[in-house]
């Protein structure tokens, strides 16, 4: 099987430990954020009682915290692998070099007529095919920076001047986008942003793992990718 | 002009022993080391009082409203004997051309030394037409006075940020002074008003140590914009407890719990209102049942309804906010997803097994 004159053999170990590792931390803080945020931002019905007894926001937002830690963390540790990884653990941060490519594109348009079902076949890539790539970047990079660095920003005016988190984030952003209720509105739309992503990546994970002939939610399990039988 | 603030006490009776108490207070109400209040009257034994002059321009005169409000020190204080207030139309005794010869005479005389203090903004549209001071646009006086000023205050969100005048549309292309005076520094004292303590305060401050106070990235003075009003609010216990008030006339109202559901925007505005509070320290919105406006926030008047915790985006003629325009188009992609898997599904009904491998080249 050959794809822009490479010839594909497999099983093939495409996502290292590291990879992989980010990558199930990185949707279990994920959805933990998701739904701790969701309801910092629209309260549950009060509790009854005195407020002594009853600390139901400081543990959510205890959680959202750690948990925002926890993906700021990983999201750094992949970072440092892209640097020292395979080629695949680079594809998610080099589309903005891949997009001066003209073979990229070629490669894009006809990933692209696949999934428009103009394409009845469909290019075998060892990892990400060029949409993906692009969904990767596009939303789930640039999407998870955004809401680092807005998260620290809002989490910064809580710890307060003087704090790294201020003066690394808040200081700047807030300012930059006007005042602290656009932040929180912007990072309120940045989830969705990525539950979009979510969305369409689960979709087309299962969809690939049935219909391309290759394997794709056990290899981020295992990291081997092979031809199913 | 030349006397002394520590001269004006002692001529108005007061003691030496209440003037050193009133350094104190000043001392604690600045959040300063308790070793600076010998510093303080010393400055206020020594200095020649500095000359301010207070100009309004486009504005609702709420902050002199507050300003002569303030509690400690008392505005009669602050401004008979603390400074030497040359120039205020409101509060001035004379008005006219008889008060502003004095303060023409003020800025000749005090050539880069004297304070000016801009209550309200400018408004630039129609070469300022909108706000005429004594015959010209207010702009040109605001110009003209800034020049040789040592320092501005911006006293104000008006002044500050731009507050309802700048608010969209905007007609009269009203702008906060910075965007006019570029060269001089600016104090922002933002809020509508600003707390009276807050603004005397900052003047004592200013005159005192003969400099401004330290600035935020924004140019606030850090001392009382450094935190916002939900960080010392006294209900954040219910906060923190999940306790909120759901409707005005619940029970929960009642019980004074947490105003984040029914928009308070304490979690967003920087202010001293939850530990300075307003009239003597007897109140403040949240303290009297309602949310926080936001007041001393940039653009305030253009993030949506005072009772909504996020900003609205008007798109396609309806307005909504972040959640709600996510979660429909949430509901969007998981159609599209639906309608993908179908056809997906339906093709690959209709091929032969077999037929879906990629081809080789």
């Amino acid at each position: 099987m050959s794809i822009d004159g490479r010839d594909l053999k497999f099983p093939k170990y495409v996502w290292e430990a590291p990879v992989r590792i980010w990558h199930w931390v990185m949707a279990l803080a994920m959805v933990v954020l998701c739904v701790t945020g969701y309801f910092i931002g629209t309260p549950l019905p009060s509790a009854p009682g005195e407020a002594i007894d009853n600390y139901l926001m400081g543990y959510m937002r205890f959680a959202h915290f750690a948990a925002g830690y926890v993906f700021a963390v990983v999201l750094l540790m992949r970072a440092y692998w892209a640097i020292v990884g395979n080629p695949f653990s680079r594809e998610m941060f080099l589309v903005p070099v891949f997009v001066f490519r003209p073979s990229w594109w070629r490669s894009f348009f006809r990933v692209l007529g696949h999934y428009l079902f103009i394409r009845r076949d469909n290019d075998w890539h060892y990892g990400h095919n060029q949409l993906a790539m692009a969904a990767m970047f596009g939303m789930y990079l640039l999407g998870s920076l955004f809401m680092v660095v807005t998260g620290f920003a809002l989490y910064g005016e809580g710890t307060g001047m003087g704090t790294w988190q201020y003066s690394w984030f808040s200081s700047w952003v807030i300012p930059l986008f006007g005042q602290s209720q656009d932040v929180h509105t912007w990072h309120h739309f940045g989830m969705w942003y990525l539950i979009w992503f979510t969305m369409v990546h689960l979709y087309f994970v299962i969809r690939e793992d049935i219909t391309s002939g290759l394997t794709v939610v056990s290899s981020m399990i295992s990291g081997w990718r092979d031809i199913k039988n | 002009m030349t006397e002394t603030f520590y001269d004006v006490l002692r001529r108005q009776g007061i003691s030496r022993r209440s003037f050193l108490k009133f350094c104190s207070l000043t001392t604690a109400s600045l959040g300063l080391s308790p070793t600076v209040a010998p510093q303080i009257a010393h400055a206020l034994e020594n200095k020649p009082r500095t000359p301010v002059i207070w100009i309004e321009g486009l504005e609702c005169t709420c902050c002199s409203e507050s300003f002569i409000r303030s509690a400690h020190p008392l505005a009669k204080d602050a401004v008979l004997s603390l400074l030497s207030l040359d120039y205020h139309m409101t509060l001035s005794a004379a008005a006219g051309e008889q008060l502003r010869a004095n303060a023409h005479e003020t800025i000749e005389k005090h050539k880069g030394n004297y304070i000016l203090a801009v209550e309200g903004n400018p408004p630039l549209n129609e070469d300022g037409m909108y706000c005429i001071y004594y015959g010209k646009p207010f702009v040109e006086t605001l110009k003209k006075y800034a020049k040789d000023a040592k320092a501005v205050i911006a006293w104000g969100s008006c002044a500050s940020w731009g507050c309802v005048q700048a608010a969209k549309p905007n007609p009269t292309n009203a702008v906060p002074i910075d965007k006019v005076i570029t060269d001089k520094p600016i104090i922002k004292v933002p809020g509508c008003p600003p707390i009276a303590e807050v603004m005397t305060a900052i003047v004592t401050y200013v005159l005192t140590f003969d400099r401004i106070p330290e600035l935020d990235r924004q140019g606030r003075p850090k001392m009382f914009y450094s935190q916002r009003i939900h960080d010392k609010c006294y209900r954040r216990p219910h906060f923190d407890a999940g306790q909120f008030v759901e409707k005005w006339d619940d029970e929960a109202a009642r019980m004074g719990y947490c105003l984040y559901k029914v928009g308070c925007k304490g979690p967003t505005t920087y202010n001293a209102c939850s530990t300075t509070r307003w009239n003597e320290g007897v109140s403040f919105p949240i303290q009297s049942g309602h949310g926080c406006i936001g007041c001393s926030e940039d653009g305030f008047w253009d993030k949506g309804s005072f009772y909504d915790r996020l900003t609205n985006i008007p798109a396609f003629g309806i307005e909504a906010n972040a959640d709600k325009v996510g979660a429909v188009a949430a509901g969007v992609v998981g159609a599209a997803v639906v309608a993908h898997a179908a056809v997906t599904a339906i093709r690959k009904a209709s091929e032969k097994p077999g037929s879906t491998k990629p081809e080789g080249k």
